[in-house]
């Protein structure tokens, strides 16, 4: 009769965090295959960057002094093309123009600026607003033409006149011919001065300023191509330590490098590894270790990485295994071998961490998406679609059933549409306001302000 | 059931295989010649060259440069299609997408 008791009591609390923290719709765009999304530092814009070589930043409303019920809305703030394609002719290599990673720099004056990039050049842009312009020019007429100087009688001061707000993007620096591989990550120093940009066998250190030269800070090259056996996945700075910085592989490990050891730092100072159990090895095994995305937390003290079945927290402090291991999606472990003939197996899923480190967010097929929240061990499965949600209704759970008896309002694996992907999201730094990317919609979802 | 044939146990843990091996299984049915390295450089090697089109730019250069004046018969619209007949522009040129399915069943 005790362990009754105890059963019920558990169900009635988890019951009650799933009420307390759900989250509203209130926002819908729709773009072409968004592939990369992020919040700026201070949460109040928000880029996204697509297959076709745009980016499109929202801005979020100024809170209404009023409505202190909701927080303010995002809008489209400014769109503009990146990149475009290209060809290499010499190695007759097409140049695809798709957005891969966007990351903001701090903001240091009235301007904006965040890197962007695609496979083999690296962007930066200044977005600055314009909500002023001179008038009266003695010279000048208001559309431009220059006037006649000779029927100039008087003599005026021009003045700054309101205009209509306009967003302005300019390329500011074009950092290129870095990469013979494909960048899969940029990421900024705390020094704000550097950043890297991190290739399938090499990552390059960049000065902001500074366009015609990078340093090789990683190469895992083999002297023999026929030897390669492992790629880098991402890398990423420490968020405090402007000397240190992580790289991901292929092949499920991370490596922690410290620039100050030596200048090429093919030499890891750490490497984070879990190990494996041999007798459970199989031919999927290095396919579902190899990791897709890391992240250091905001304090900079752990490290979040997405394999395919799962997000794991490490401890910089410890190298021989992660200290919480949360399964994304482990009925997919019996699907295997569909998933590797559909090429699913192979989709890069990204992971995010919410302001606080609390609670870790990751995409999933289906238009699902999962959090985790670390304190409690609770978690939540959500879908991000437009058939189920009116603007400002609250999620409901979803729930996958694995195997057995299917309960009513439950998704049979099988019925899973893995087309529906959701590779990218993003978690506001300060508030607890996500945007999650499905293959062609970016939701923004905001908790209940009570 | 497993005091009183404690034997039971262990064969039983050998037919009941991990789901993962079990998918293996599956998949080596379908691919007998796959696997030889598991998970090794082909993927890796595949991953690399992502983007590759098979293209002459010196004939396409050659060509522009000859017909300047000329109108030239522009690709037809099914891009499957690219013969000697036209010039071909790297839009026109089919994608070729790095497919692992061809490569799982070579040998």
């Amino acid at each position: 009769q005790l362990l009754q008791l105890n059963s019920r009591k558990i169900n009635n609390s988890i019951k009650k965090w799933r009420r307390t923290n759900v989250f509203f719709v209130y926002f819908n765009y729709t773009a072409d295959i968004i592939s990369t999304v992020e919040f700026n530092h201070s949460g109040e814009l928000l880029a996204t960057g697509d297959k076709g070589g745009r980016v499109v930043i929202f801005q979020q409303e100024q809170e209404n002094k009023i409505q202190s019920h909701s927080r303010g809305e995002y809008n489209v703030y400014s769109t503009f093309q990146s990149h475009e394609p290209e060809f290499d002719y010499l190695k007759s290599l097409e140049i695809e123009e798709k957005i891969n990673k966007i990351r903001w720099l701090p903001q240091k004056n009235a301007a904006q600026f965040l890197l962007s990039t695609n496979d083999k050049t690296i962007k930066l842009w200044k977005i600055s607003e314009r909500d002023k312009r001179p008038e009266g020019y003695n010279l000048k007429e208001e559309d431009g033409r220059y006037r006649d100087p000779t029927t100039v009688t008087t003599l005026r001061v021009p003045v700054f006149r309101p205009m209509d707000l306009m967003v302005e993007a300019s390329p500011r620096r074009i950092f290129a011919n870095a990469h013979t591989y494909h960048i899969n990550s940029i990421s900024i120093n705390s020094d704000y001065e550097t950043y890297l940009s991190a290739d399938d066998l090499r990552i390059n250190l960049w000065h902001l300023e500074i366009t015609d030269r990078s340093f090789n800070i990683v190469d895992i090259k083999p002297a023999n191509m026929e030897e390669l056996t492992e790629v880098i996945t991402a890398a990423e700075f420490h968020p405090n330590s402007c000397n240190t910085f992580v790289y991901s592989s292929s092949k499920g490990t991370i490596r922690l490098c410290d620039m100050r050891a030596s200048a090429l730092c093919d030499r890891h100072s750490k490497l984070f590894e879990e190990p494996e159990d041999p007798s459970n090895r199989s031919f999927f095994s290095e396919i579902i270790s190899s990791i897709s995305d890391v992240k250091f937390s905001h304090s900079g003290r752990y490290m979040m990485t997405r394999d395919y079945l799962s997000v794991k927290i490490w401890d910089l402090n410890m190298e021989n295994r992660p200290v919480e291991t949360y399964q994304v999606h482990e009925y997919l472990r019996s699907k295997l071998c569909s998933l590797y003939e559909n090429d699913c197996i192979f989709d890069k899923f990204e992971c995010c961490w919410n302001g606080s480190d609390s609670v870790v967010m990751t995409g999933s097929y289906n238009n699902f998406f999962r959090m985790f929240d670390r304190n409690t061990k609770r978690d939540i499965t959500l879908e991000a679609s437009r058939e189920n949600n009116k603007p400002r209704t609250v999620l409901k759970p979803r729930k996958v059933c694995a195997s057995g008896k299917r309960k009513k309002d439950e998704i049979s694996v099988d019925s899973l549409d893995f087309n529906k992907k959701i590779l990218h999201t993003a978690w506001h730094p300060k508030e607890n306001i996500i945007a999650v990317a499905t293959t062609n919609n970016l939701y923004i979802f905001q908790d209940k302000v009570n | 059931l497993f005091n009183q044939f404690p034997n039971l146990a262990s064969e039983m843990e050998d037919k009941v295989t991990s789901p993962e091996k079990a998918e293996e299984a599956k998949l080596k049915a379908r691919y007998p010649h796959l696997g030889q390295k598991p998970g090794g450089s082909d993927f890796l090697r595949k991953r690399l060259q992502k983007g590759q089109k098979y293209f002459d730019s010196g004939d396409y250069n050659m060509a522009k440069a000859k017909m300047k004046n000329k109108q030239l018969p522009t690709a037809t619209p099914d891009k499957t299609e690219v013969t000697g007949d036209h010039i071909p522009t790297p839009q026109d040129l089919p994608q070729r997408k790095p497919s692992l399915v061809a490569s799982k069943l070579a040998g």
